[in-house]
């Protein structure tokens, strides 16, 4: 764990507290039975805006704290470990793109309302089953004044309960990013149950008429802009999943230390103790990389490109094993719908795959350093 | 990094800048104690002066008492002195296992006599010493050593034989474990002081699979050794080790260890894949599957480093030692070795050479730093000791039923 | 040989005439690899009478129980005319691949008398009862306990991963008629699941709902005479019908055909985008596997000519079969991408849906059966020589 000021450490404690008293794995199970497409409990939500978690990257004079996306991330670390379903990450990155790019006119509009909760903000940029931001098909044409926005966004994050939409489109100059109200005339979800029982979307946008005022940053220069946006979304992304994944790896120690079988507790048999040793291994390694991407962005560092695809492919990677020895080692039970495994085990692919999964960023990182 | 000294720091720090212009031979700047020191004596003269310079003042074991021929230096005196040696490129010659392990074990471990008998020559580099430890029957589970220590009234007689004894060829004297009682384990082992030169003790070199090595075979046959030279209690070996070992490790941790020169922390292996690979029309390794691997290799190195800094960031604050350390030296020893693996696919054919004419220095480098490199998961406790000591201490998983546990 | 050809023709022609036309091509849909809740009507029901009229349900059961008293060899040749018509054994079921057989070998003339002819005719469904919350992997830890009550035995316990037990008829079960000794401990007993004292419970798993449940037994009752074997001797008689489960599996070979990953890839992966490369380089080291875990196959097939009898060596091919079918689940859902993660719902291909399901339910693959550490021991140990650890934690039943 990075060392933290005394800021931090509290926002931490107070988070790890709130998470595992009042919104432990069950209360995920919880949403996910209840089935609603929102794939969160707004009462929940309610809880964590009142406790600042959604204004942690948004300056004060807008209803933010400020602290920064080491901050959120040490949040969404807590968040990760019980499975909470919340759009805090979704809507702070939406919130991150205005910070980086608004006018006056939009930060005034819209980081006020992100901060206190009233509005999640979501980003839609995927338009197809792999990340590829470069590829942009939507389109947005000049519309009088304004624009009107045409095309498809697929498994955008948190889409249905989304109030601002921050949307890449193809423009004359080359890609630019739109923020779209969530309930605009056009603007079509079509929500989406996927295994991990969170919330997403796929949207269309039938001819939807924005003004000139939702032009996010300088048009067709919004390619250098999203991959900040994509990067801090990346680095909070893997944040989350360290949590997840430290959280199937202690739940499965504990196993190892009580369960019996042969006469004795499975965790003195030396082939599962190297196995656990290893993933003990993986996880400090990918712990040291999700902080340092965190650090840069705070810092503004020249390396946060590299040392995110860093961390996203590693915690990925960690991620991965972790969740799958988490189901093999529980045997059977593992296998139970009512056992927490399949539950992690199910996020797990989903953290992997937004974003960016391991081998775009792979690839990514080595691009990067220029090979 | 700040330096926390006052005026009288200060003084000391301008006493240090003299002394090093009048006795640091500016012919040796930038180089190192290994340069020098992989073998017998060293034959320079510039080393040998500076040697016995720093052997005079004692600051090649800065913190040590002066009263045994130490420096006698304070913890703030001996970061300036390092600083300030690092300004000019000066190097402490002072080294060995004298320095790292035995030394520090001593001036916990041994009486006043020992004491005063072999510091003061460790501190003047004059005297060397080898590690008595493993045995052929005794790696992994070093207590249960047999090399035989009786008492035979007015000395002790030791007979039996230590493997992987690191520049005993060279060595005068050996810090030894061995067996005072055959009835118990862990308490029946003594720390004992041997001189290579006594009658009946006999070193045979190893040859590695990597070529010639320091490594040697130690046979005791007969050797008389004086009640004086153990160290500790009769049965107190073991403790004493222990801590040995402590030294050890918290020595090679803090230099990164030396695996592999050129080691972690030199240039990405990719630079090294472009001179030898073929690059596609946009710059890039053309084999795929390679560049994959070359950058699955290159983050986990970029992770360990990361994490080399995250643990000594958080060790240092008040957090104490963190958890991180558990995990360096196998995934240090696993990412140099894949290294290696990875430099001799890059380099193909030129990287089957064992000697001669059609490979270059780096290349037959390569080859030998790879076989050499075998041996980073196996001493110093194998990777799988290594992953013992994280599940049980660490992790806190138990032992099985029955086993012998320590 | 002559023989053998000659009964091929009589089985084609017998098949010819009486196996429905409105049946072929539907192979899938009477499969009863899995019991399911109905039981056959129409022409699925007039060939499962058809079929066992003759016994050739249970081909190789001996003709007095009312069996088909075919050869090892005859009863191949039946399967593959059967396969090449199209049509599926209506008999499938625990009955057929483990029962009935231990009961052949074990059985009292009474209980092949009581037993035996249901299963010929398809008309009782057997579930297992083996596994206990607290005895998986070592399974010989069981405890539920089988109590002498006088004119029969009192049952109390509970059992889990009974497959297909909310719709069987009956159950064969290792119970504890000792608590003094582990392995001597253990009978093997029959219990009539349409009884108070027994409940089934189905399990949900990760991947949805399944056949598996937990099976409750409180003063359930089973018969003297349903006790196979001596008393405490069942652990023996439980491992036989074990081997009867595994050499009826074909031990190893890959599971699941769906089509094969480059041609998926195709679907959904464009060639230039970012991480292809490194991923068709993954994809190619799992074909790499397959392929050799199927020319393994082959040549251990040859080199035991025939030999069905399950040996360590069928430990390598689970584990090795296992691995290659999850590795391939992972790589099809990584190249569907986030189209690979979809639940249920119009938005998702059927393909796509299965694939996620089947990624889920392919985790047990390592885990029941003799899970990958076991299997793992059974190398070490009986093919390797390496011994037990001192204090002799047994690691394998």
């Amino acid at each position: 764990m990075a060392v933290l000021t005394e800021e931090q450490s509290l926002l931490r404690d107070a988070a790890r507290t709130w998470t595992q008293e009042k919104s432990p794995v069950s209360a995920f199970r919880k949403v996910r039975n209840s089935g609603v497409a929102l794939g969160y409990d707004q009462a929940a939500f309610a809880e964590m805006a009142e406790m600042g978690w959604t204004g942690v990257i948004i300056p004060e004079e807008y209803g933010g704290s400020d602290f920064g996306w080491l901050s959120l991330g040490l949040i969404l670390e807590e968040t990760g470990r019980t499975l909470t379903a919340s759009p805090i990450l979704s809507s702070s990155v939406a919130a991150g793109a205005i910070v980086l790019a608004g006018t006056d006119a939009q930060k005034q509009h819209w980081l006020t309302k992100l901060a206190s909760g009233e509005v999640v903000g979501a980003l839609a940029v995927d338009e197809g089953p792999h990340h590829n931001p470069a590829k942009v098909a939507l389109k947005a044409e000049k519309a009088g004044a304004g624009w009107k926005l045409t095309g498809k966004k697929t498994f955008v994050l948190e889409g249905p309960a989304a109030g601002l939409l921050v949307v890449s489109a193809k423009t004359d100059g080359g890609v630019s990013l739109f923020l779209v109200p969530g309930d605009a005339k056009g603007v079509a979800k079509h929500a989406l149950k996927l295994a991990d029982s969170r919330g997403a979307a796929n949207i269309d946008f039938d001819g939807v008429e924005v003004g000139a005022d939702a032009l996010l940053g300088e048009e067709g220069k919004g390619g250098p802009l999203l991959d900040k946006i994509l990067d801090r979304a990346r680095a909070a992304l893997a944040a989350e999943m360290l949590g997840s994944a430290l959280q199937a790896f202690e739940t499965t120690l504990d196993y190892l230390k009580t369960r019996v079988q042969f006469g004795q507790v499975i965790g003195s048999f030396q082939a599962l103790q190297h196995r656990a040793a290893k993933m003990f291994t993986d996880l400090e390694l990918s712990r040291s990389c999700v902080e340092a991407a965190l650090t840069a962005i705070d810092n503004d560092g020249a390396e946060v490109s590299e040392l995110v695809s860093l961390a996203k492919a590693k915690m990925g990677d960690t991620l991965h094993l972790v969740s799958n020895e988490m189901v093999q080692m529980h045997g059977g039970i593992g296998m139970t719908d009512e056992h927490d495994a399949g539950l992690y085990l199910k996020r797990a692919r989903a953290q992997e795959t937004a974003f960016g999964g391991q081998a775009f960023h792979r690839d990514r990182y080595a691009r990067l350093q220029g090979f | 990094m700040a330096d926390f000294g006052g005026e009288a720091t200060e003084g000391f720090r301008a006493e240090v800048k003299r002394w090093l212009k009048d006795h640091f031979p500016p012919a040796l700047k930038g180089g190192s104690l290994l340069q020098y020191m992989e073998g017998p004596s060293p034959r320079n003269s510039d080393v040998k002066a500076w040697i016995a310079a720093m052997g005079e003042t004692g600051w090649g074991v800065p913190t040590w008492p002066k009263a045994l021929g130490g420096g006698g230096l304070s913890k703030e005196e001996a970061r300036v002195l390092a600083q300030e040696m690092n300004a000019v490129g000066a190097w402490n010659p002072i080294g060995g296992m004298g320095v790292m392990m035995f030394g520090p074990t001593l001036l916990e471990y041994g009486n006043e006599t020992q004491k005063q008998t072999h510091i003061p020559p460790i501190a003047r580099s004059e005297i060397r010493w080898c590690q008595g430890f493993s045995e052929p029957g005794a790696g992994s589970d070093l207590a249960s050593l047999q090399t035989k220590c009786e008492d035979k009234g007015d000395h002790w007689l030791v007979n039996g034989s230590k493997i992987w004894t690191s520049g005993a060829q060279w060595a005068d004297w050996c810090f030894c474990l061995v067996r005072t009682d055959t009835s118990k384990k862990h308490e029946g082992i003594s720390f004992l002081l041997i001189d290579m030169k006594s009658p009946g003790v006999e070193v045979k070199p190893i040859r590695l699979i990597s070529g010639n090595s320091p490594f040697c075979e130690t046979f005791f046959t007969d050797v008389k050794v004086p009640k004086e030279n153990l160290v500790g209690p009769l049965g107190g070996g073991w403790t004493i080790a222990k801590r040995l070992l402590q030294h050890e490790r918290a020595g090679l941790a803090g230099g990164g260890g030396s695996m592999g020169r050129g080691g972690l922390f030199a240039a990405p292996m990719h630079q090294l894949a472009k001179e030898y690979v073929e690059a596609d029309e946009g710059g890039r390794i053309a084999d795929d599957d390679l560049r994959s691997r070359i950058t699955g290799h290159e983050i986990e190195a970029r992770a360990f480093q990361l994490t080399a800094i995250r643990s000594l960031v958080e060790s240092r604050s008040n957090q104490g030692p963190s958890s991180a350390t558990s995990i360096m030296k196998n995934a240090g020893s696993r990412i140099a070795q894949e290294r290696a693996e990875l430099t001799l696919e890059v380099l193909g054919a030129q990287g089957l050479g064992w000697e001669g004419e059609g490979f270059n220095a780096d290349e037959l480098a390569a080859v030998r730093g790879w076989l050499g490199g075998k041996a980073y998961s196996i001493y110093g406790g194998s990777a799988e000791i290594q992953n013992n000591i994280i599940s049980k201490r660490i992790l806190g998983l138990p032992d099985p039923l029955g086993s012998s546990s320590h | 040989m002559a023989d053998l050809a000659e009964f091929r023709a009589e089985a084609r022609a017998w098949l010819e005439a009486n196996f429905p036309p409105s049946l072929r091509g539907q192979s899938e849909a009477n499969a009863e690899i899995i019991p399911g809740g109905e039981k056959p009507s129409g022409d699925a029901l007039i060939w499962k009478q058809r079929l066992a009229a003759n016994g050739w349900g249970t081909p190789t059961w001996p003709k007095a129980y009312g069996g088909g008293g075919l050869s090892s060899a005859e009863a191949r040749v039946l399967a593959e005319e059967m396969a090449a018509i199209g049509a599926s054994n209506p008999m499938a079921g625990m009955g057929l691949s483990m029962l009935g057989p231990t009961l052949l070998e074990y059985g009292t003339e009474d209980q092949k008398q009581r037993h035996i002819p249901p299963i010929v005719h398809g008309e009782v469904r057997w579930c297992q009862g083996y596994s206990e919350p607290g005895a998986g992997s070592d399974l010989a830890a069981l405890t539920t306990r089988c109590e002498d009550a006088g004119d029969h035995w009192k049952i109390n316990g509970q059992k889990i991963w009974t497959s297909g037990a909310q719709y069987a008829d009956w159950c064969f079960c290792l119970v504890r008629t000792d608590t003094a000794r582990k392995h001597e401990g253990i009978s093997f007993v029959l219990i009539d699941m349409h009884q108070p004292g027994v409940e089934a419970r189905p399990i949900r798993l990760i991947a949805g709902s399944s056949p598996f449940c937990e099976t409750f037994f409180t003063d359930a009752r089973a018969e003297k005479t349903d006790m196979v074997g001596p008393l405490n001797g069942g652990w023996g008689v439980g491992k036989r019908l074990l081997q009867h489960e595994r050499s009826g599996q074909g031990g190893g070979r890959l599971m699941g055909g769906g089509k094969p990953l480059p041609e998926i890839a195709a679907a959904y992966v464009d060639a230039d985008e970012p991480g292809a490369g490194d991923l068709r380089d993954r994809i190619v080291a799992q074909a790499v596997d397959a392929r050799a875990h199927t020319l393994t196959m082959k040549r251990a097939a040859e080199e035991s000519r025939g030999n069905q009898n399950p040996s360590a060596a069928t430990s390598v091919m689970k584990n090795s079969g296992t691995k290659i079918g999850q590795d391939k689940a992972e790589l099809t859902l990584e190249i569907m991408g986030a189209r690979g993660l979809g639940w249920e719902g119009e938005v998702f291909a059927d393909e796509e849906l299965t694939a996620v399901r089947a990624w889920l339910f392919g985790k047990a693959t390592t885990i029941f059966g003799g899970s990958a550490e076991i299997q793992n021991n059974i190398i070490s140990k009986r093919i390797l020589g390496l011994p037990d650890p001192l204090g002799g934690a047994k690691g394998n039943g």
